[in-house]
């Protein structure tokens, strides 16, 4: 204990390491910095400028200015209005099978919960590809499909390559996504407010209502955002699922970029995406202050 | 007590006494479809875990089937595809691939995540933002963009360097590694920042007021208490590079493919008990390191600042 006390005052004063420290922290962001630079701002720029660009003579591209490009993206529409309601539908179908679920693991699971979430991490965890991969036998012709076909007496009937399987595996793929900060959010609610609510008389429904949903709105739309977002560029789902039949737009770009190799036209359509997701992150910011407000208001 | 007393009367204190007691206690007005709606969030809950696990579980069982024509005619138990598909030399090199690409990208983000999250206290609010805008945009942008974009800079780059240097640049391994270490680089680095920041500092003044040096204190005390967030990290990665299908097929050449890849150019010849044999491995390994992952973690966690966090809260709680 003395030693202590004594050690203290004589701490000696450290030599000026205004410069070590900013070289030293210059050196811890910098590999960062550089591919943030170089894999992302750089990529995205050249995209921007290949848009405006011409289709080169093997293929790839040639410099010029041009609008064409966008103006064939606006021509055929179909992959993006596609998308755009694919996306829509998966994400309030996930939004109605994630609310349920991630009340009943934040009030009703207890001491298990740990337990719940982990069971939720697992398959979100595991292979992606793999997971969309198994509904072909359960959705194929030998499974679901086929079933459904009989029962129904026709032969011809199927789910894989329409878009309600494309659907089935957008949930499935995305639930999790959902689930996650609705889960969070419910978790870090004030419970008493719930109590009082009833206490008050007010009954189930107008209590969820009036208390629950704007508190965990912040949740809802985090969730929204995370599922709405990455099905705009989804790929893998439509082409496995769908049979390349649902058409989105991610499957047009790599059609355009790996296969017809028209990387202008395809670089104005990945713009367009790109514009698509920034509206939807800027209204979800908006939304989202604007719920903080309304959410202060009600707790005075 | 009972329902006809009034609400007054029936939401008095009983209804205090938390939710945990509610199934002992008589039912307010009100709470007539309390059961109901009990049994529905219950039965909704499950139906969600078996719609989560029943492909799962499906694609295992017929990777054990012993058929050799349609894989849902079950003809017995059998290992045989797992056999023939571990004999088979694409597997085998997409598998290495795989394994070389996913530790490389997990390695890179790792450090540089890490090294980043550190940094970034450190630096002034002039960078912080930008920063953080970027790492916001390299995570939000879809994959599909950041492939496309990735490969049309590589081919570019790669058309411009090549002649004046006299260099033979092309895609492959490192064009793979380096576009799947940006998401990850952001990842690791969320998860390195959010453990920092509900870090106890009091260890680190503590060190510094016993003459440890910030190198000695940062390897003593720091470090440790950001292992979890380290190992969750490095595993994350690796499981998102092991499994990326989007990114590696826009930047992998000749030679680099995946094991993904591999799977999904099989998928459309259609499924075969083969096909469900590569799966299931794919499952296996993944879930290898989850489960690692998570007694690592968890183990770590409670030892170095009591504060329980496993892989799959830290999970949670970073999409919140």
């Amino acid at each position: 204990m003395a030693a202590i006390t004594e050690a203290v005052p004589v701490r000696p004063a450290r030599p000026p390491r205004s410069i070590r420290s900013a070289a030293l922290t210059t050196v811890l962001v910098l590999p960062a910095s550089l591919w943030y630079i170089i894999l992302l701002v750089l990529p995205l720029a050249i995209v921007v400028v290949m848009s405006f660009g011409l289709q080169g003579n093997h293929g790839s591209y040639a410099p010029g200015f041009t609008l064409d490009n966008y103006g064939s993206a606006f021509e055929r529409l179909t992959p993006f209005t596609t998308s755009l309601w694919l996306s829509l539908a998966g994400t309030i179908l996930c939004l109605l099978a994630a609310l349920p679920i991630a009340y009943f693991i934040a009030t009703r699971a207890g001491r298990r919960k740990s337990l719940f979430i982990v069971l939720l991490v697992v398959p979100f965890w595991t292979s992606f590809l793999i997971r969309t991969y198994a509904w072909l036998t359960i959705l194929g012709p030998d499974g679901l499909g086929g079933f459904i076909g009989d029962s129904i007496g026709d032969p011809g009937f199927r789910i894989l390559g329409t878009p309600a399987a494309v659907l089935l595996g957008v949930v499935y793929g995305y639930l999790p996504l959902m689930i996650f900060p609705i889960y969070v959010t419910l978790e870090r609610m004030d419970r008493t407010l719930v109590e009082a609510s009833k206490d008050l008389g007010a009954g189930r429904w107008s209590t969820f209502r009036q208390i629950t949903l704007p508190i965990i709105l912040p949740g809802l739309l985090t969730g929204s955002i995370l599922v709405f977002i990455p099905l705009m560029g989804e790929y893998v789902i439509p082409a496995i699922l769908g049979y390349g039949r649902v058409f989105l737009i991610g499957n047009q770009l790599v059609l355009q970029f790996l296969e017809s190799r028209n990387w202008p036209e395809g670089a104005a359509r990945a713009v367009v995406l790109i514009l698509i997701m920034l509206v939807s992150v800027i209204f979800y910011l908006w939304f989202a202050n604007r719920g903080r407000k309304t959410r202060d208001v009600s707790v005075i | 007590m009972s329902a006809s007393a009034g609400p007054a009367v029936a939401s008095g204190h009983p209804t205090v006494a938390g939710t945990a007691d509610a199934k002992r206690l008589p039912k307010p007005r009100g709470e007539r479809f309390g059961g109901l709606v009990e049994g529905w969030l219950r039965g909704h809950t499950l139906l969600i875990y078996l719609f989560l696990y029943i492909p799962i579980i499906v694609v295992v069982i017929f990777s054990f089937n012993a058929t050799n024509r349609r894989v849902t005619d079950w003809q017995g138990f059998s290992l045989k595809w797992y056999a023939s598909v571990l004999s088979d030399k694409v597997v085998q090199s997409a598998l290495t691939n795989s394994f070389i690409v996913a530790t490389s990208t997990a390695i890179i983000s790792t450090v540089f995540g890490t090294m980043a999250a550190l940094g970034l206290q450190r630096a002034p609010k002039w960078f912080q933002r930008p920063f953080e805008a970027l790492t916001f945009v390299s995570i939000i942008v879809p994959e599909i963009v950041i492939a496309l974009a990735t490969l049309v800079f590589f081919s570019s780059s790669f058309d411009v360097i090549n002649p004046i240097f006299g260099l033979k640049l092309k895609l492959g391994f490192p064009t793979i590694i380096a576009a799947h270490a940006l998401f990850n680089i952001s990842l690791v680095m969320l998860l390195v920042r959010a453990r920092l920041s509900g870090m106890d500092r009091t260890h680190v003044e503590a060190s510094y007021d016993l003459y440890g040096t910030p190198w000695r204190t940062f390897w003593q005390i720091t470090f440790p208490q950001l292992l979890p967030a380290v190992v969750a990290g490095f595993l994350l990665s690796f499981t998102f590079s092991f499994d990326d299908y989007v990114i590696t097929t826009f930047v992998s050449g000749a030679g680099s493919t995946t094991l993904p890849l591999y799977i999904f150019s099989t998928i459309r010849k259609g499924v075969t008990p083969a096909t469900n044999a590569v799966a299931a491995l794919m499952l296996l390994i993944t879930l290898t390191i989850l489960i690692v992952g998570q007694l690592v973690v968890a183990r770590n966690a409670r030892r170095a600042s009591g504060r329980g966090a496993g892989v799959a809260q830290m999970i949670t709680e970073q999409s919140a």
